[in-house]
């Protein structure tokens, strides 16, 4: 029964990491891609196309279409789980952006902030609750994703709803798959928190 | 490069597009189960969604459903839904209108309840009745972010689809199972593309759909679409 405690505990273990790395990695990529968007509009369109054709291709074919060049390695669950989170972090950041209001940008400009100092300490601060409400959708998307990954050997709680399959068991099912779903409303309410800390005037959503 | 040639070679060799596991019939495969899947959701989502949305009820469980499944990883609706019947299609169809549903259900509720309540109350002025109003003045508002639930439910259908190969129904994920268990790279990728280009074809077809059943004044909406749309989930 230990057993049991100790092999789930690993695989919950291992599915908060690559959930955590994914949406980091995710966000290190789309929050620079975005901010560019923001300053150069005509490169809306292919940014958003290309991510959006990467969210609509189906995760076990992503994770199959790299699988020859990155095997079945945790490095192929990255990049695929890394890929989801593009579209959302992107689009969320930009609206975020784009929601700052004109004169909030002017007062910047006329305290004599730079463009860099605005960014930083002005208009992404204020952006803060609409990319968080992206990164909460990535993230609990990201917990339900890598369960697919368990078929390349990297699924985290996955792994325990394939083995019932494989099995025909229903016990690692179950626990599997809820303890997937209980990790995704943890981490949706915990983001939410942070959320409310991080930004206390925005009152939540 | 070699490695595009031989899925090359593999997509030109006719011996991979016939029988029983050929492309061919696997790809049938797919599309039926996923166009009867998103046909029986339709029917349960869109009346349920439209009509709660015309009538303005239940909006807390029709706008959460899509947030609350997303939490639900599909391969576990999937892997259930086996267990719950016998192998192949039932639990594929079971699964796969499980997760149609709440996309459509929310978008709906959505569509419907973004109809300017001016406009709503100009009809209702002009003497029009509820059916009217529903019909005339609601259905073609909201078609648009309607049309965008069915295309997010399609897409993710058509990709979810991949994953019953796992519970023995076939599909185009059959390629990329067998392929994985016997290491063959070729035959995964080959899979993996052809479900690719089906899911976006499906994607790009249906955003051309929605588009066509756009009353023309509409067709300039600002992206990401209404607030409180359903997001597209990957499947």
């Amino acid at each position: 029964m230990s057993g049991h405690g100790a092999l789930i505990g690993e695989l919950a273990r291992q599915h908060v990491e690559l959930t955590a790395l994914a949406v980091a990695l995710g966000l290190v990529i789309s929050l620079p891609l975005a901010v560019a968007v923001h300053r150069l509009r005509p490169l809306t369109s292919p940014v958003l196309a290309a991510t959006g054709t990467l969210y609509t291709i189906p995760s076990l074919a992503l994770f199959a279409l790299l699988v020859p060049w990155t095997g079945l390695s945790r490095t192929t669950a990255l990049i695929g789980l890394t890929s989801y989170t593009l579209l959302i972090l992107v689009r969320n950041t930009l609206a975020g952006l784009d929601g700052v209001p004109a004169e909030v940008r002017d007062a910047a400009t006329g305290m004599g902030y730079g463009r860099l100092r605005r960014l930083l300490a002005v208009e992404l601060p204020l952006a803060v609750p609409v990319i968080m409400a992206g990164v909460r959708i990535a993230t609990v998307t990201t917990i339900g994703l890598v369960t697919v990954a368990a078929l390349i050997g990297h699924g985290g709680l996955g792994q325990l709803i394939l083995d019932g399959l494989n099995r025909d068991f229903r016990t690692p099912l179950v626990v599997g798959s809820a303890l997937s779903v209980a990790m995704a409303a943890i981490a949706d309410v915990a983001l939410l928190g942070l959320q409310r800390r991080l930004t206390p005037w925005a009152g939540g959503e | 490069m070699a490695f595009v040639l031989e899925v090359t070679r593999w997509f030109g060799d006719r011996a991979n597009w016939r029988g029983e596991t050929g492309l061919g019939n696997l790809v049938i495969e797919h599309l039926t189960v996923s166009a009867v899947a998103l046909a029986l959701a339709m029917v349960v989502a869109l009346p349920l969604g439209l009509g709660l949305g015309h009538l303005g009820r239940g909006g807390v469980v029709a706008v959460n459903v899509a947030n609350v499944g997303r939490a639900v990883p599909s391969f576990a609706v999937l892997v259930i839904a086996l267990q719950l019947s016998s192998i192949g299609t039932t639990p594929t169809v079971v699964a796969l209108v499980a997760l149609a549903v709440p996309p459509m259900v929310t978008n709906c509720w959505v569509g419907m309840r973004q109809v300017d309540a001016d406009v709503r109350e100009a009809a209702r002025g002009m003497g029009m009745t509820g059916r009217q109003l529903f019909r005339s003045v609601e259905l073609p508002l909201a078609l648009p972010v309607v049309m965008a639930g069915v295309r997010t439910a399609a897409v993710q259908v058509v990709a979810t689809a991949t994953l019953a190969a796992l519970v023995g129904y076939g599909g185009l994920g059959e390629l990329i199972v067998l392929g994985l268990r016997t290491g063959d790279d070729v035959e995964v990728f080959a899979g993996a593309a052809t479900v690719a280009v089906l899911a976006l074809v499906t994607e790009v077809g249906l955003g051309l759909a929605q588009r066509a059943l756009t009353a023309e004044p509409l067709r300039h909406r600002a992206f990401p679409g209404a607030p409180g749309e359903a997001v597209p989930r990957p499947a």
